[in-house]
């Protein structure tokens, strides 16, 4: 029987942060983070507002930049003043965001071919062809041409999966992918992403859907300032919290 | 006895000193916007490295009047034994004016496109300059249409300062022309309408183009 040791062994890292440590000024945010995640594992990061949760995630494709601790996805350790490495390094790690973020000027179709004709040199025909799939995969195949602003936000959010998923990225980041959606419409967005987790996609999100995090994650993350506070399989962690504060963080959710 | 001057004399000569306020204005346009477009993309690139000097180029040519950086350009390089033609002067006062109010104007429009923008660009393994030109840079253009048009229309109208160095633009060959005319009022109404004539259609431009991009949007 592997143990969990060997399972999280360096050369079976997707994902391997190692004391991470970022603060803004005077104030530190992530007080020396380690977290190694296996090749299509399910990582759940939950936690209060501010407890670093967000920013650890965004460390982790380079929008946010750490001062101490390493960073390494896919074996691409990331440099922030190395531009190729950077490009390199974001091509493995796709990202979602609360607010969608499409870009508002393009439509869905291109919104989802933009990068990969840029960035991979796809030619135009193999990029609609992808974008075609993709947009079938999301559920949206007659949407090609619309605008965003003539999507609902669950609709929009589907077209952002897409468009990360056209960079055929090793791992995908998703901050509060759902927090912007009226609650009829979370059921949708959540559905692609579970359909992702089971065709074997690493994911890493933040999350308040503590029922989604249960039935779809192989871990959880608990987050309390600017640490792992504490850590494991979905069901020991909701079913059997070790500290005071996940106590008293998932009952502060029931009420 | 006195030269007899007919309107069309007027006229004709108006004109042609109207084609050197659209040269120069065109100067001012081209040169200002190749400039102010290189200090823009400088400050959005790396704002810690050129912040401040962005901010006191700005700051100095918006808060000092056209009319002196006119006299510094021709007089003080003049100074330093650099002879120059009015036509450099001129050119080099406008496009650093321009340059000034048109890199102040974009920097606002791009700083009003969300920063998620720009972080849905990076995390798609875009280059800052990929994020600019496809990203922000389009959505920003919108935006930016009406307040450039705007002031392009007050430097047409600027150029007229051009006068105080000797430049003959369109001002200058009115006030000539109404001193050997003895007539003032016919003259200068001439010189306001061919203003009017040159700054109008530019108005009208900015209307279409601001309701065609929003077409597109909608």
């Amino acid at each position: 029987m592997p143990s969990a040791a060997e399972a999280t062994a360096p050369h079976k890292r997707i994902v391997d942060i190692n004391a991470l440590r970022k603060s803004y000024g005077d104030n530190e945010v992530l007080k020396g983070i380690d977290l190694h995640v296996r090749p299509g594992e399910v990582v759940a990061i939950i936690g209060k507002s501010g407890s670093g949760k967000s920013t650890l995630l965004r460390c982790i494709n380079g929008l946010e930049e750490f001062q101490d601790g390493g960073l390494v996805v896919d074996g691409k350790p990331l440099l922030y003043d190395n531009a190729s490495a950077m490009r390199a390094l974001r091509q493995s790690v796709g990202m979602i965001f609360q607010s969608f973020n499409l870009f508002p000027h393009l439509s869905v179709g291109r919104n989802i071919m933009l990068a990969p004709s840029l960035v991979k040199k796809r030619d135009k025909t193999a990029a609609r062809v992808q974008a075609e799939a993709l947009l079938e995969r999301v559920g949206l195949e007659d949407k090609f041409d619309a605008m965003p602003e003539q999507l609902s936000g669950g609709q929009q959010q589907r077209v952002a999966i897409a468009r990360a998923l056209a960079m055929d990225p090793k791992v995908l980041l998703c901050d509060e992918i759902t927090s912007a959606l009226d609650p009829e419409l979370v059921g949708e967005v959540l559905g692609v992403v579970e359909g992702l987790a089971k065709e074997g996609m690493t994911l890493l999100m933040v999350t308040h859907e503590m029922r989604f995090a249960r039935k779809v994650s192989d871990r959880v993350v608990f987050m309390h300032q600017g640490r792992v506070h504490e850590m494991g399989p979905p069901a020991e962690l909701f079913g059997n919290p070790q500290t005071a504060e996940l106590r008293q963080f998932l009952s502060s959710l029931q009420e | 006895m006195m030269p007899q001057f007919s309107y069309w004399d007027i006229l004709r000569n108006l004109i042609y000193a109207g084609e050197l306020t659209v040269m120069l204005s065109l100067i001012a346009f081209i040169g200002g916007g190749i400039v102010g477009m290189v200090l823009l993309l400088a400050r959005v690139w790396r704002p810690q490295v050129f912040g401040s000097v962005f901010n006191i180029y700005v700051q100095l040519f918006q808060g000092t009047p056209l009319l002196m950086q006119l006299f510094l350009s021709y007089f003080g390089l003049r100074l330093f034994g650099i002879e120059v033609s009015v036509w450099v002067s001129a050119g080099l006062a406008l496009t650093l004016y321009t340059s000034a109010f048109l890199a102040e104007i974009w920097r606002g429009c791009v700083a009003s496109i969300p920063k998620g923008q720009w972080e849905a660009g990076a995390s798609l393994a875009l280059s800052f300059g990929e994020q600019m030109r496809y990203v922000v840079a389009p959505q920003a253009m919108r935006i930016a249409i009406p307040p450039t048009v705007g002031f392009l229309v007050q430097v047409i109208k600027g150029t007229a300062l051009a006068s105080v160095i000797g430049f003959a633009e369109l001002t200058r060959a009115g006030n000539m022309i109404a001193n050997v005319t003895y007539q003032p009022f016919t003259v200068f109404a001439t010189v306001g309408l061919l203003y009017f004539c040159l700054c109008y259609p530019i108005s009208l431009t900015a209307r279409y183009l601001e309701r065609k991009t929003n077409a597109v949007r909608r």
